[in-house]
Formats: structure tokens, sequence, C-alpha cells
């Protein structure tokens, strides 16, 4: 039977764990930061010598950690990213700002064990020469910016901040920076600009990648919560061990956020690929089945950005057969290992590692209609694609779901969407968009019955049969008056 | 009215401008903090904190206008947000939320934030407040309540009577 794995969420559930340091030193903390600054330099096979700071970057790489945030990009590349030649001070930041639909594991560490959060993140500042660091965090959470305050402070006082850390010469401080209700804060070139107090309009990337031109124009790592905790225990398990968790390319554990359509809905550390999104939803270790009586309809896997999948999907995986060949494998929606690679061979992405549940009594209609909603009330209006196009879909998909749908609707949604994707700054273009391309391909006859339906009413209350233009133009004019 | 910061609040705000090699990130924390002094961001708390970064006024409204966190009149003692995103939808954060409307005699269909005559009672959709695992959740001023049934909704309300 497939078990949870706890790693991040070891202590923090335990009875009598509390946030506070002394009892997060009494569960070992602190001791990854100790064992770190003492570390000798390192010497290579080939004679060259590794300081301690790059020994821990290249255990981060040969660890195979990938981001938790979202993109799933390796960590120590995108450390080994950072321009460490321009002389400007290296900035790190904590993405904190946990916001995309579905997803609420940050949460749990921020509110139950922050002080891994700041251990993890005083070893990434110390490893990247980092001096001052940030943690950004959503404007929602007053409570946990307050935990990090009373956290942050006692990691000062007993000397794992400040100045000459444990004595080794070594300063850092880190704020903690709260957000105030905008999703696209969560993008990092958005969250960079809000950090120095501008509205969070992302930045066009080339030029402005963090880790050249990033926070004042210096060089920024930008990583989210969960990543950084994991930095603690590759120093703690050593990067070869570590990395026979989970499976190859996607090692470690991640922290799944199941919720929707499941009995048990909940946050489950799980080793990466070694469950599988039944195993997720069915297992009574996790979501223990559906409610009585229901079946399952679709899944979002990875945050409500992530392109929905269809209950009874197949599909081609590259898989290694016996002969240590490559070879294309049929697998099954609930078959398919719970991870960054087999997801995106899916067609999808596992995102922040949201799962959402809907069972056979949504309608896909209406389950649109409320993610459009989102993506249009979030759109940070830089880019006219977004800007119009999210808000095009929004009222479509809320016309819909209010009966004054066209059956032309599934095509007019797909064409704007198709307008967005690929046009914009940021990849919020495609958050917006996914969704839409995904269920209307999808549940194309659900899309279409329903605009078929509404036409058919209407005809009926006016006396004629000649529906309203279905030419997607004049459409989208009709829309901007509703 | 004359605006005032009170000494010890401006000193609060001094120090968190020595957390950033520039000023200007610290609006958003002062913001935050006039918000919760005065209850809203007027054009005295912008042009005061526009004047304490070296900033021109509008580099601090157009703050105030682009987050939604951040208000201009006064809202109610007690400000339910209801979580309005899918996972808290599937869970019946609509019916939730007209629940409170109706009992509030708030008009249930109407989108944006109302406050209540007696300025009690501020009711709000917001977008995924990270607790979908306890859906539909509401946050209530700065406590976050989960699973909220009917009986808690106006378990929530009476408290509010009373603030
Ligand atoms: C629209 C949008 C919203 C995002 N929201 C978040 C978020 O709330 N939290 C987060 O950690 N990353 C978020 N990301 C991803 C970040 O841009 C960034 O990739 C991530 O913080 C990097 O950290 P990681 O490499 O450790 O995953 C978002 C990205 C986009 C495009
Ligand atoms: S894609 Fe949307 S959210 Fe991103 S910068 Fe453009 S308008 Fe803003
Ligand atoms: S959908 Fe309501 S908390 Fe996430």
């Amino acid at each position: 039977m497939p078990e949870p794995f706890k790693l991040i969420l070891k202590n923090l559930d335990e009875p009598g764990f509390t946030p506070d340091i002394g009892c997060y030193q009494r569960h070992g903390g602190y001791e990854a930061l100790k064992r770190a600054l003492a570390m000798p330099a390192r010497d290579l096979p080939d004679g060259k010598k590794l300081s301690p700071q790059e020994a821990l970057r290249e255990d981060v790489k040969a660890s195979g950690l990938r981001g938790r945030g979202g993109a799933g990009f390796s960590a120590g590349l995108k450390w080994s990213f950072v321009d460490r030649r321009s002389g400007k001070p290296i900035y790190l930041i904590c993405n904190a700002d946990e916001s995309e639909p579905g997803t609420f594991k940050d949460r749990q560490i921020l509110h139950k064990d922050p002080h891994q959060l700041i251990e993890g993140m005083i070893l990434s500042c110390w490893a990247n020469d980092v001096k001052l660091a940030y943690i950004y965090i959503r404007g929602e959470m007053p409570v946990a910016a307050k935990l990090l305050n009373q956290a942050l402070k006692e990691a000062r006082a007993a000397g794992f901040l400040g100045k000459n850390i444990l004595g080794t010469g070594y300063d850092l401080e880190i704020h903690v920076h709260r957000g105030a209700g905008a999703y696209i804060c969560g993008e990092e070139t958005g969250l960079i600009e809000s950090l120095e107090g501008k509205r969070a309009y992302p930045r066009i990337k080339p030029p402005y990648f963090p880790a050249v031109l990033g926070l004042y124009m210096c060089p920024t790592i930008v990583n989210n919560v969960e990543t950084l905790c994991h930095v603690k225990h590759i120093v703690l398990m050593g990067p070869t061990e570590y990395a026979k968790l989970g499976t190859p390319n996607n090692t470690g554990t991640r922290i799944v956020s199941l919720s929707g359509d499941v009995q048990k809905p909940g946050y489950y550390e799980i080793q990466v690929g070694r469950v599988t999104l039944g195993e997720l939803i069915f297992d009574p270790n996790f979501g223990g089945g559906l409610k009585p009586g229901r079946t399952l309809k679709a899944i979002i896997p990875g945050g409500s950005s992530s392109k929905v999948l269809k209950a009874g999907e197949v599909f081609k995986l590259n898989r290694k057969g016996a002969d240590g060949q490559m070879a294309k494998v049929d697998v099954s929606l609930l078959d398919l290992p719970y991870d960054f690679d087999s997801l995106q061979q899916a067609g999808t992405m596992s995102g922040s590692s949201a799962v959402i549940v809907l069972d056979d009594s949504r309608s896909m209609v209406q389950t649109l209609g409320n993610l459009s909603e989102f993506y249009a009330h979030e759109s940070c209006g830089q880019c006219t694609p977004c800007r119009e196009g999210a808000l095009w879909l929004s009222k479509a998909t809320h016309r819909l779901s209010h009966g004054e749908g066209r059956k032309a609707d599934a095509d007019y949604l797909t064409h704007i969407a198709q307008n967005i994707q690929g046009r914009t700054i940021c990849a919020f273009g495609e958050a917006a968009a996914w969704p839409v391309l995904s269920f209307v391909k999808k549940f194309r006859d659900e899309f279409e019955a329903q605009g078929a339906a509404d036409e058919a009413a209407h005809a009926k209350s006016q006396g004629t049969s000649s529906p309203k233009s279905s030419d997607p133009r004049s459409a989208a004019g009709s829309l901007q008056t509703h | 009215m004359s605006f005032s910061v009170p000494a010890s609040l401006e000193a609060e705000l001094d120090e968190l401008t020595t957390h950033y090699p520039v000023k200007r990130s610290a609006s958003l924390m002062f913001l935050h903090a006039l918000q919760e002094h005065f209850g809203y961001i007027s054009k005295d708390a912008v042009e005061w904190t526009a004047r304490k970064l070296g900033l021109q006024p509008i580099n601090v409204y157009e703050l105030v206008t682009f987050y939604p966190m951040f208000r201009q009149e006064p809202l109610g003692k007690t400000h339910i947000k209801v979580c309005r995103t899918l996972s808290c939808s599937l869970a019946g954060s609509a019916e939730l939320r007209e629940r409170f409307c109706t009992r509030l005699g708030l008009d249930p269909h109407a989108h944006a934030a109302q406050t209540t005559p007696d300025g009690q009672f501020t009711v709000e959709f917001v977008e995924c407040l990270a607790s979908c695992g306890t859906a539909p959740v509401v946050l209530v001023n700065e406590d976050l309540h989960h699973k909220v049934g009917t009986a808690e909704a106006d378990a929530i309300l009476k408290q509010g009577q009373k603030a």
C-alpha cells in the first residue's frame, strides 16, 4: 500500500510540536546549519578545491532538487545562473505568496514550522553569498507573517542570523515583506517589482532574468518555501541519499495539496513519482475515495493553471523497458505516477502540486466559469491579449453558465485562449488559457450542448429561429456591453 | 479632522524603512500599517507615505488602486472575506456568502464588497485563500475559519455584533 513519506512534514503535525525555536532545536533544528558552516573545503579528484559554499551549491545540483513553486526547474541550475562577477550584491527571496488556486502546502510550513524554512533559507543564502534576503508572504496570511517575524527574532537571538553567524564571520539579514492580495505577485518578476514598492507588473525576459537583473537590478534568487526547506535535508542526508528518495529526475519528496470531491482532502507528502494519481485520490492513506455513489469526472492535477485530465484518458509515456531501451507505453490516468515528468508527458503539469478532483455531479461549464473569473480578476493588465482576453473568457463562460450561451462559444473560447498563450509578458497568459483550451477540448460536448440549449430556449422566447450572430468578433463586441 | 500618525507608529515605520536598501520598497508595509491603524487609506495617508519615502503621491496612490487589500473608505469592524475560488465554490461558498449577505440585509447578488449601514460588517468575495483542503474557508479579520457551515457562519455574525 502506498504510504505518505514525511520529510518536510516530519514534525509539524506531531502532538506538542510548536513553532518556537526551543521546540525546533529539540527536534534537531539548526544542526544542518551548524554542520554546513563547519564544513572544510572539498578536494576534487582533479586536484581542484571547492569552497564549502561551492560544495553546497554542487550538492544541491547533485541532489536533483527541482523547484516546488510551479515550474519544476532545477534549483541547483538556477543557482548556477547567478551572476557572481558583477560585483553587485546577490539577493535571495523566498516566494511565500502561495496563491495558485488549490494550493495550501506552504501555509502549513509557515504556520507550524517556520524555523525549518528559516534554516533552509540561511543555508541557501550562505551557499550563494547572500547578505540580505526577504520572505515575500501573501497579504492574507497576517498570522503567519507575525509567526515568521517572531521566529526570525529568535534565530537572531540564538546567533543563527545577523552579524557573524556562529562565529564564522558570515552576516545575513532576513526580513518579512507582505503582499497585498494580488495573485500576480507570485510570478517571480512581478514579486520583485512588488518588493521594490511598485505595482506587481511582471518584467519581460530577456533581459530581466532574476539571476542577472533581479531585485534593484542585482542578481537575485527566487525560490519557493518548500524548495528552500529541502536544502536543509540535502545537507543532513547528503545529495546521494537524498536523490534516492523519489524517482530518477524527480527526486525527493513533495507535498501534494488535495482538494475537491474526495473523502479526505488535505496535504500529503509523497516520494515524487512513487504514488499514482489514482492512489492519491482513492487510497485510504490519502484521499480515501470519492463521495458515496459518485464517479470520477476529471482531475486538475497541478493547480488551477494546469490542463485538466479527463477520467478514462490513456497517455503514451516514455518508459525504459527491460532491455534498457526507451519505449512508449500506455498509461491510464489513474496509473500516472505523480511527478514532474509523467504529468508533462501526459500533456499537463504538476505545477504547484495541487490536485483538484471533480466528480460526475459537476458541470465542466460552471467549473471553467469559476476558474476564468479568477484569471479575469487577477490579470495585472500590462498585456492587451491577457487583460482583454481573460475578461472575454470570463464573460463567455459566465453567459454559458447563466443560460445565455451560444453553440459557437466553444470555438469562441478556444479562439481567444489561443490568442493569449505565447503572446504575453509572463506565464499568466498560459495560466489563463490552458484551463480553457483543455476543458473545451476534452469536454466539448458539454459546452456545445449547453450553448445549443441556451440558443434554443432563447429562440423560443423570441419566437424566432435565428440565433444571435456567432461570429467571434461580433460576439466579443457584444460581450463588452454585457 | 487633521491627519496625524502617532509617534510610536512612525518610529515603527522608520525602523521598517531600514529593512530595505531603497526606501520605496517599504511602501506596501507602510500602507498595511496605516490601514491597520486608521481602518483605510486616506488621501492624507497617501501623501504622508509619499513624503516619508521621498516619492510622488501618485507612486503610492497607484499601489492603493492596484492591490486589492487596500481600501479607500472605512470598512466594517468585522470584515468577512469568503473564498470564491474553485475548491471553496465546490463546497458551497456561494451559498455561504449569500447567507452572510441576507442575514445582514445586504444585497446577496452584488459582487463587490458591501458594508452594513451601522459599520459593523463588511462582506466580500475574495480569491483562493490557500486553504482549499478545509473548504469552504472564510477569513474574518485576521482569523481563518475552516469548513464553515451554517452554524459557524451564524456564530461569526453573533461574535461580530459584539465587536
Ligand atoms: C502567474 C504565476 C503565479 C505564480 N505564483 C506562485 C506562487 O504563488 N508561489 C510560488 O512559489 N511560485 C509561484 N509562481 C512561480 C514563480 O514565478 C517562480 O517560478 C517560483 O517561485 C520559483 O521557485 P522554485 O524554483 O523554488 O519553484 C508563479 C508563477 C506564475 C507565472
Ligand atoms: S500576461 Fe497578464 S499577468 Fe502577465 S504581465 Fe501580461 S497582463 Fe500581466
Ligand atoms: S479555493 Fe478557497 S481556499 Fe483555495
